[in-house]
This record gives C-alpha cells, sequence and structure tokens, in this order.
C-alpha cells in the first residue's frame, strides 16, 4: 500500500470514526450492539481485511500502517474495531502467517470481505497466561482429527463463522509444545456456543465460551498441515497483536485526554473554570505526557516490527507501557470530571471500564514483563 | 444514460478561511481543502442513477492543480473518469466567467444529464447551474431532494418551505440536488486505490476553446472592491433568573424588535 493511498483511507478513516461511529456511542452502549447500518459501511470501506494481503483481496497494511489505523479506532467505542479485529488480528494472522496456500484460498477472500467472522480460541480454564497448560484434545481418527475440550471468553464467538482452535495433539515434549491449530467452521457438528459473557465494559462487542464435543474435522483442518506450528503460530500471532493493542491504548487515552480539556476548559466551580486551578492542569500535563509517550512508542515498536530488528521484547514494551498508560489516563479522566465522570453516559466512564481489559488479554502486563525481563537476561547469557 | 458531475474543490468548511490581501481572491493555498460537500451527494446521486440505467459516470471540475485530491475522491467513490480544467490563466474567475469555462468543457462531452450541489460552501451562491442552463440552452431543476430518469425525460422533487413541487425536464438536463437526497458513500479501500487507475484529462483554456479574455481575475465582470474581517463576537449578556426570568427575555426580545 503506497503512503499517497494510505494517507486518503486513514483520514477517512477517521472522519468515519469522528461523525459516524462517535455520535453513536451510548447507542452502541445501551443495546450493546454496532447497529447493523455501521456493520455494512464498516464491511463495504473494507476494514474486515485491511491487515490481510492484497492478493486475499484485503489491503495488506504493514503493522506501520495498522498502529495508525489502530490509533484512530481507539477513538470510540473499542466494540467498534473489535467486530474485525480478530479478522484482521489475532485470528487472521495465523492463516496469513501459517496456512497452507490451500487453506489461505479458502478462508483469507472471506475474512477480508467481512463475509466471514473468525475467532482465535486458545484460552482455556487453567490456560491463560500459559497457553502450554491447554487440555483441548485432538485426536488422529483415520485422515481425520477429532477435537474435545472447553475454551471460555473467546472474542466474537457468538458472531464467528470460523474458529482458529488451539488443541493439543501430544504432550509437550523435547521437540515441541505438541500443540496444533486446527481451522474449524462454527457450523461442524459438535462445536457448541455458550451465552455471551456479561463483562465490565466494550458493550457491542461479545465473547462466550466455546465446547468441541467429539469435533471431526479433515487433516487439511490443521494449519500448516503440521501439528507443530501451532504453538509458534499463536506467540507471533499474539506479538503482533501487541503492538496493534498498544496504538489501540494510544487513541482511548487521546480521547480521554480530548475530553477532559474540553471539560476543564468549559466547567466551572464557584464561577472558575477547574481548568484554571493547576492541580487540574497538573493532571492533564500527566495525560499528555502519557499519550505522547504511548504514540511514539507504539511507532517505533511497529518500525521495529517491519524491519524484522524485534519481534519480541518491542512489542510486549508497547503493550506493556500503553495500556498501563491508558489505565492511568483514564482513571485521571474521571477524576478531572468529578461526579459527571462517574455517570454512564460521559465518555470517560466508558473509556474506564473498555480500556481496562487491555491490560488482561493479548498477555496480561505481568506476562509482558516477563517476556521483556526474560528476554534481556536472555540475551544477555548468550553474550549479545 | 451517461451523466456528467460538477465538482469543486473548497477549504476546508471548518478551516479559517481568507482572502488574499494583493488580488483579493480567496487564499486557496493557506488552507486545507476538501469537496465541497453537497458535491459528494452529487456525487452519489449520479452514482445510484447509473446502478440503474448503465452508462457513464464523468467528473468535471475546474481547480489548480491541487484540484486533483477532490478529483480522485469522486473516482474513488466510484464515478469511471474525469476532466480536470486547470489553467493558470482561470485564477480570480468570478462565477459568470466560470460558467462560460464550464459550460465550454460541457461541450466537449456527450452527456444526459449534468449533476450539481445546489451550492459551494466558498462563495455560497447557488448560480452555477442556472447559469450553465441559459449558456448551454439546456433545461435546469434545481434544489432536487429526488430525482428519477424515465427515458428521455427526467423528474425531480424540488425542495421548498412547506414541501416539495414535482418537476420535469426532457433530457440533455441540468440537475442541482440538496441534502436531503441520499447519504454519500465512503468510498471503499479498493475503491481509493483504484481511482489512481482511472481515467483523467487535463485541459488547458486552449484545449477546452476557452477564450482567454473572457477568463481571470482581469477581465471578471465582478470585482472585489474591499473587504474586513468579520468583528470579533460582543461578550453576550447574562440574564440571572430571579423568578422573573421570563420576563426579562421577552423584554429583551422586545426591545430588539424581535417579538
Ligand atoms: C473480554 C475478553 C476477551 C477475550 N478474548 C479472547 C479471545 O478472543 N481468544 C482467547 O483465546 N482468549 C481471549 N481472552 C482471554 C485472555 O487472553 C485471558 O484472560 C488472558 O490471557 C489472561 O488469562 P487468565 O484470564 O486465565 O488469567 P491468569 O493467567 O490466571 O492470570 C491471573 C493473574 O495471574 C498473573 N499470572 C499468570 N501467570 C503468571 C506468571 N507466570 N507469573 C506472574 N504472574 C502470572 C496474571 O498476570 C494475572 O494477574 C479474552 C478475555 C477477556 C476478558
Amino acid at each position: 500500500m503506497s503512503d499517497d493511498d494510505f494517507t486518503v483511507i486513514r483520514s477517512q478513516v477517521k472522519d468515519f470514526v469522528r461523525k459516524q461511529v462517535v455520535p453513536r456511542e451510548l447507542e452502541i452502549m445501551d443495546t450493546d450492539a454496532i447497529p447493523e447500518d455501521l456493520r455494512a459501511k464498516v464491511r463495504d470501506m473494507g476494514l474486515f481485511g485491511y491487515a490481510i494481503p492484497q492478493e486475499f483481496g484485503g489491503l495488506g497494511l504493514n503493522l506501520v500502517q495498522d498502529v495508525e489505523l489502530a490509533m484512530e479506532l481507539g477513538y470510540t467505542s473499542l466494540a467498534l474495531r473489535s467486530m474485525f479485529g480478530t479478522n484482521n488480528g489475532i485470528a487472521g494472522q495465523v492463516l496469513v502467517g501459517f496456512g497452507t496456500d490451500e487453506q489461505k484460498q479458502q478462508w483469507l477472500g472471506r475474512l477480508a470481505s467481512g463475509e466471514v467472522v473468525a475467532s482465535f480460541a486458545l484460552t482455556e480454564p487453567g490456560a491463560g497466561s500459559n497457553p502450554a497448560g491447554l487440555r483441548t484434545k485432538a485426536v488422529r481418527d483415520g485422515e481425520d482429527w477429532v477435537l474435545n475440550g472447553d475454551k471460555r471468553w473467546i472474542t466474537n464467538a457468538p458472531l464467528a463463522d470460523l474458529f482458529v482452535t488451539f488443541a493439543r495433539t501430544r504432550p509437550a515434549d523435547g521437540s515441541g509444545a505438541g500443540i496444533a491449530v486446527f481451522l474449524v467452521p462454527a457450523d461442524t457438528p459438535g462445536v457448541s456456543v455458550g451465552v455471551k459473557d456479561r463483562k465490565m465494559g466494550q458493550e457491542g462487542a461479545w465473547t462466550s465460551d466455546v465446547t468441541f464435543t467429539d469435533v471431526r474435522v479433515p487433516a487439511s483442518a490443521i494449519i500448516g498441515g503440521s501439528e507443530d506450528v501451532g504453538y509458534r503460530a499463536a506467540l507471533t500471532s499474539l506479538a503482533r497483536g501487541r503492538v496493534h493493542i498498544a496504538a489501540l491504548s494510544v487513541g482511548a487515552a487521546q480521547r480521554a485526554l480530548d475530553e477532559s480539556v474540553a471539560f476543564a476548559a468549559a466547567s466551572t466551580q464557584g464561577g472558575t473554570p477547574i481548568g484554571s486551578f493547576q492541580l487540574v492542569q497538573a493532571m492533564l500535563a500527566d495525560m499528555q505526557a502519557g499519550v505522547m509517550a504511548g504514540r511514539a512508542l507504539a511507532r517505533d515498536a511497529a518500525a521495529m516490527w517491519v524491519s524484522g530488528e524485534d519481534r519480541r521484547i518491542a512489542p510486549s514494551v508497547a503493550k506493556l507501557f500503553c495500556t498501563e498508560m491508558v489505565g492511568k489516563v483514564a482513571d485521571l479522566a474521571v477524576q478531572i470530571h468529578g461526579g459527571t465522570g462517574y455517570m454512564r453516559e460521559v465518555p470517560v466512564e466508558r473509556i474506564y471500564r473498555e480500556v481496562r481489559l487491555l491490560r488482561l488479554y493479548e498477555g496480561t502486563s505481568e506476562i509482558q514483563r516477563l517476556i521483556i525481563g526474560g528476554g534481556l537476561v536472555k540475551a544477555a547469557q548468550q553474550g549479545r | 444514460m451517461n451523466i456528467v458531475v460538477l465538482v469543486k474543490q473548497v477549504p476546508d468548511t471548518w478551516a479559517e478561511r481568507k482572502l488574499d490581501a494583493t488580488d483579493k481572491t480567496l487564499d486557496r493555498a493557506s488552507v486545507d481543502v476538501v469537496m465541497n460537500e453537497i458535491d459528494e451527494y452529487a456525487v452519489e446521486e449520479a452514482l445510484r442513477i447509473q446502478a440503474d440505467q448503465g452508462g457513464e459516470v464523468t467528473i468535471v471540475s475546474m481547480a489548480p492543480d491541487r484540484g486533483v485530491e477532490t478529483i480522485r475522491k469522486a473516482l474513488s467513490m466510484g464515478a469511471d473518469k474525469a476532466v480536470h480544467l486547470s489553467d493558470p490563466a482561470l485564477h480570480g474567475s468570478d462565477a459568470v466567467q466560470t460558467s462560460y469555462a464550464l459550460a465550454k468543457v460541457l461541450g466537449t462531452l456527450e452527456y444526459d444529464l449534468v449533476i450539481a450541489g445546489s451550492e459551494a460552501t466558498d462563495s455560497r451562491m447557488a448560480i452555477m447551474t442556472p447559469l450553465l442552463a441559459e449558456r448551454l440552452g439546456q433545461p435546469q431543476l434545481s434544489g432536487a431532494r429526488k430525482v428519477t430518469v424515465d427515458g428521455g425525460t427526467v423528474r425531480i422533487e424540488r425542495q421548498t418551505d412547506n414541501g416539495y413541487d414535482v418537476v420535469e425536464a426532457s433530457t440533455p438536463a441540468i440537475v442541482s440536488v440538496v441534502e436531503k437526497i441520499n447519504e454519500p458513500r465512503y468510498p471503499s479501500f479498493k475503491g481509493i486505490m483504484a481511482a489512481k487507475k482511472k481515467p483523467l484529462t487535463t485541459l488547458t483554456l486552449a484545449d477546452a476553446g476557452i477564450e482567454a479574455d473572457r477568463v481571470g481575475l482581469a477581465s471578471a465582470p465582478s470585482q472585489v472592491v474591499e473587504f474586513s474581517n468579520k468583528p470579533p463576537r460582543q461578550a453576550g449578556q447574562i440574564v440571572k433568573d430571579e423568578g422573573d426570568g421570563g420576563v426579562k427575555v421577552a423584554e429583551y426580545l422586545a426591545s430588539q424588535k424581535l417579538v
């Protein structure tokens, strides 16, 4: 994608977010759904496939461009992004990076157009931060594989047509984690999707349990045609997604800041705008510093991903810093709003709840610290 | 059904707009530019008619070189091709001269309908389609909130204060549209990438057969004699409601002869 074209696309997404979605945030919250007309516009524009290669009908944005879009998308209800986030991100990228040609041909075009919604089904009870602990089993039966197990909190599961499902084919051993990834169409007998989870925030984005009971898929359903591709696929897909989540956090933080500045300038106490109190100004200053640092870091990490310089530590650094940053920024935003900030119809109240998730999924902050710290020590021990 | 859509590049409505101090023309260089908003509705309407009736949609725009950005936007929405009239000699042309130049360009094209927005956000004159209709000797249907085409007849609903009039004409005709008519699409990302590859013809005065002494600032029939900035907004008057707020508001309105 050329810079020229991308500049136009980015400004259009910005325009769409601010003019079409921002005015409808309350509706999204109250109905717990993205309105159908917005969904149609998003699909027609091509947002379901922005990170899927052009040869498969997507836009083929690289991660540097991806983060610029993510910053725009973070500016409104995060459920909007979630709707097409799994297709472009964690689920789609497994296919892009590790699928066989046949698998790509079969699925990526429909993912890019939004005809198919894909979910990433990794987490299980007892296997969240440490996916190596997952217990969903895949057993060979003739040419087929038969899957049994329970997944939980799977984003977009109630809408999904395809589950990118992680399952154990053998115990972990010296040759690998023993985890493979299967493409399981949602209408395969034995796949059952639970009721929608009731969450703290991100109304309009749905998660639920997914249960696999004697689910039979053909040998061609295994990603990359190999039992040993799965775990690497998960780690790579998640690492790329971390930079995206970092940028999303920056967008949300910018919104919280903009709301707070506007509120501080207009709202008065005893006739004085609260923005003229220095303690309020200090909060704004800390927020602004966080947003700018986060933006620079997300961009830097994306550039290092694209160049190949660092695809392990930098993504974790960006996710850790930016998701923690937006947590603080959202907290300060509520503080600046006073009691107003505790009321449901105020954007910063929604942001405060929505961004809490960003520190939990796709690797908690603790897990990011382990990756960063562990990676640094390991590099030193290897004498690099 | 071949349709020409007239598209104007204007300063961003939200930006601070200025006139150039030296020649008193619009300062286009120092501001962000966008497609005149109502023109997006015109493009959308042309594309909808095309989807129903076939034919080609051609964008015509008179603008400096930078006008290409706006033309591309119309192409990315789905128009087939574009003609860009661009010549330094056009600088400072007023509405009358512009209509002459556009009529010349339209004369090089074959069309059944010309669709335009009802006015531009920069000049706000709402005069281009009547001028063109006069010059081309073709009927004008203005202020359409709905357009239907049936063979060689085009019928519109013209928005009025109390409802609408139904007006019709035979093609070729010139139609101006209002915002009520539709909801313009966002270009698809694929459309944005494809826009660059669509045919775009750039015409100079000579190419379009426009006589140089009939356009441009020096020969413009209307001249900007003087201009000044809008005075800053006066501080409002705050009335404290001590049980008599309604009365005070009524008194104020009466004193301004508003009631
Ligand atoms: C709304 C939502 C959507 C989600 N969507 C998806 C999805 O689409 N697909 C999917 O597969 N999963 C999804 N998840 C699951 C998510 O990725 C996990 O919740 C996350 O990885 C954390 O795992 P856990 O909940 O099991 O917590 P745990 O791993 O049990 O963590 C609990 C606490 O222990 C800490 N901890 C855990 N291990 C260590 C360690 N080794 N050292 C130090 N501290 C540790 C954690 O940091 C955390 O503070 C979603 C979750 C939510 C809430």
